[in-house]
């Protein structure tokens, strides 16, 4: 069993015959974005990729301006989606029409051998959003990735167990979910399933119609909305979440309304995960066997194990002992918003690329106390006396992630920029709070 | 929905109607922390993408405010789904029709 689509079991037979179709479907390609929104057939595509030797390619966002940004890196990648109504400015690569599930002998017939791949072979290169505008790649090879991967298993105790299904609230595009509800699955005999589900409701839906034992890959922003909603939680067998700290206090009652126990997973999209914690045990995090932090200054670096470069890590990690380590908040010039990372450099960076923008930055919104999903945005005061706000939005709309569009919007006469053209955090603030008033 | 008959329900009248869509508006303003007054939303304009420009955190907040006031319950799975956000007229609407308090 390799994945469950509408509650359905899918076989391993018929992933291999649905990969060997995707592998004829690439093509000549050499990189391939793989758009699809079913779990199922974005895993059928990242399989047919490695299979074929090309290279999946994993951008942070889907902006028209990113994928003329990707197209620089690789000019023949191609979009593989199964949604027809797909806007993504590249040639496309439909995905086949499902075949009907074949059943007893049927399954069996054409079963193929399972594929051997490389450890060293790359298979895949994401994308961070970089401070400048540039979007920065980092490669991962197979064996790096799997590495990753098993530990991971072994952590969460799916490690050599009976085979467990693995719902995700999370796309799989992004590191996380590629490791945790896709890597996971495949790399350790357990069962992915397709659908992304979104509302509380479908949640709490998806997760009962799968067999336990059953883990829920999720965020905080889906956790808070999913113990806010009032409906009723399936009993699960493990929770994990990743993409911003969960506190402690949300934890304890996730363990408890879903009657297991939770784990939160640390990484970056240029390590993978890299450590895990049990909140309502410790507030230290145990890193990766083999990875270690090193600190310069303010800065943590992240090394060796499967990481592939020595990498400057975007949190303010202390350490506390071998291999453990406290994580006092964000790097002032980084943006999170519901797992989409981002930095004010970069947005304002753009912000700033707009024709008829003569000045403009970003900064954070502190959060709504009327917010249920606990989600914080970010603002951005702008010089652009040309402009109306909606005309600036759109034009943001073609260069940065929606979860970024500025909110509020101030147009100002100037920005406060001292005699060397900073813009102070205070001074900035202070014009933000009378802008309010 | 427009095709769909809808059950018979208590009728509702444009005064209920015109005050149910004032207080929603009202909510979604104050929990997206939006910078305009509740009376700016067009009752017919999308909620998501161009129209208000809310995306897809905005329409999970937005759902937990509805569930939390109204006790109800939106699906991604009903087909309804993105009728519902197609303007606050239509998501009043299916408020009214499936509100359990």
């Amino acid at each position: 069993m390799i994945a469950y689509r509408g509650g359905a079991p899918v076989l391993a037979t018929q992933f291999l015959r649905d990969m060997h179709r995707v592998v004829r479907a690439l093509g000549s390609c050499a990189n391939v974005l793989n758009a699809c929104t079913d779990r199922y057939h974005f895993t059928v595509g990242f399989a047919a990729t490695l299979v074929a030797g090309k290279v999946s390619l994993l951008p942070s966002t889907q902006t028209p301006a990113m994928m003329r940004q990707l197209l620089e890196f690789a000019p023949d990648v191609r979009c593989l989606t199964d949604d027809a109504a797909c806007s993504i400015e590249l040639p496309r690569i439909p995905y086949p029409a499902d075949e009907a599930a074949a059943t007893g002998n049927a399954a069996r017939d054409g079963a193929t051998a399972v594929p051997l791949i490389d450890e060293a072979q790359l298979a895949a290169v994401v994308f961070t959003s970089g401070s400048t505008g540039a979007p920065l790649p980092y490669r991962k090879s197979f064996g790096k990735l799997m590495q990753c991967v098993r530990e991971e298993a072994f952590r969460l105790g799916l490690a050599g167990t009976r085979p467990w299904t693995i719902v995700a609230t999370v796309p799989p595009q992004h590191m996380y979910g590629l490791e945790s509800s896709v890597l996971l699955a495949l790399g350790n005999g357990h069962a992915l399933c397709a659908e992304r589900p979104f509302y509380p409701a479908d949640i709490a839906a998806v997760v009962h119609s799968v067999p336990r034992p059953r883990l829920l890959i999720t965020t905080p922003v889906h956790l808070r909305a999913l113990l806010a909603a009032g409906v009723a939680l399936p009993p699960t067998d493990g929770i994990v979440s990743s993409t911003a700290p969960l506190p402690q206090q949300l934890a304890a009652e996730a363990e408890q309304r879903f009657g297991t126990h939770l784990l939160e997973i640390y990484g970056s999209t240029e390590t993978g995960q890299i450590a895990t914690r049990r909140p309502t045990q410790s507030p230290e995090w145990q890193l990766w066997p083999g990875v270690t932090l090193s600190s310069s200054g303010e800065t943590s670096f992240a090394h060796g194990g499967h990481i592939e470069q020595r990498t400057p890590m975007c949190d303010v990690l202390e350490l506390t002992g071998a291999g453990r380590f406290l994580m006092h908040g964000r790097v002032t010039d980084l943006v999170n918003i519901a797992g989409k990372r981002s930095s004010l450099g970069y947005l304002n960076h753009h912000l700033n690329s707009i024709p008829g923008v003569e000045d403009g930055a970003f900064f954070h919104v502190e959060p709504s106390a009327a917010s249920h999903t606990g989600v914080t945005r970010v603002g951005a005061c702008v010089v652009a006396p040309g402009l109306d706000s909606a005309r600036l939005l759109e034009a943001l709309r073609q260069r940065i992630d929606a979860a970024f569009l500025p909110r509020p919007l101030l147009f100002v006469a100037r920005l406060p920029r001292n005699s060397t053209g900073k813009l102070p955090h205070e001074a900035l603030r202070s014009l933000v709070a009378a802008q309010a008033k | 929905m427009p095709d769909k008959v809808v059950p018979l329900r208590q009728p509702v009248s444009p005064a209920d109607a015109a005050t149910l869509t004032r207080e929603v508006a009202g909510l979604i303003v104050e929990a997206l922390n939006l910078d305009i007054a509740a009376s700016e939303i067009d009752p017919d304009k999308p909620l998501y993408g161009e129209g208000l420009g809310l995306d897809s955190i905005d329409i999970l907040e937005i759902a937990l405010v509805v569930s939390k006031q109204y006790g109800v319950q939106l699906r991604a799975d009903s087909q309804e789904n993105e009728h519902i956000f197609g303007s606050l007229r239509r998501l009043v609407e299916y408020i009214t029709e499936h509100r359990t308090k």
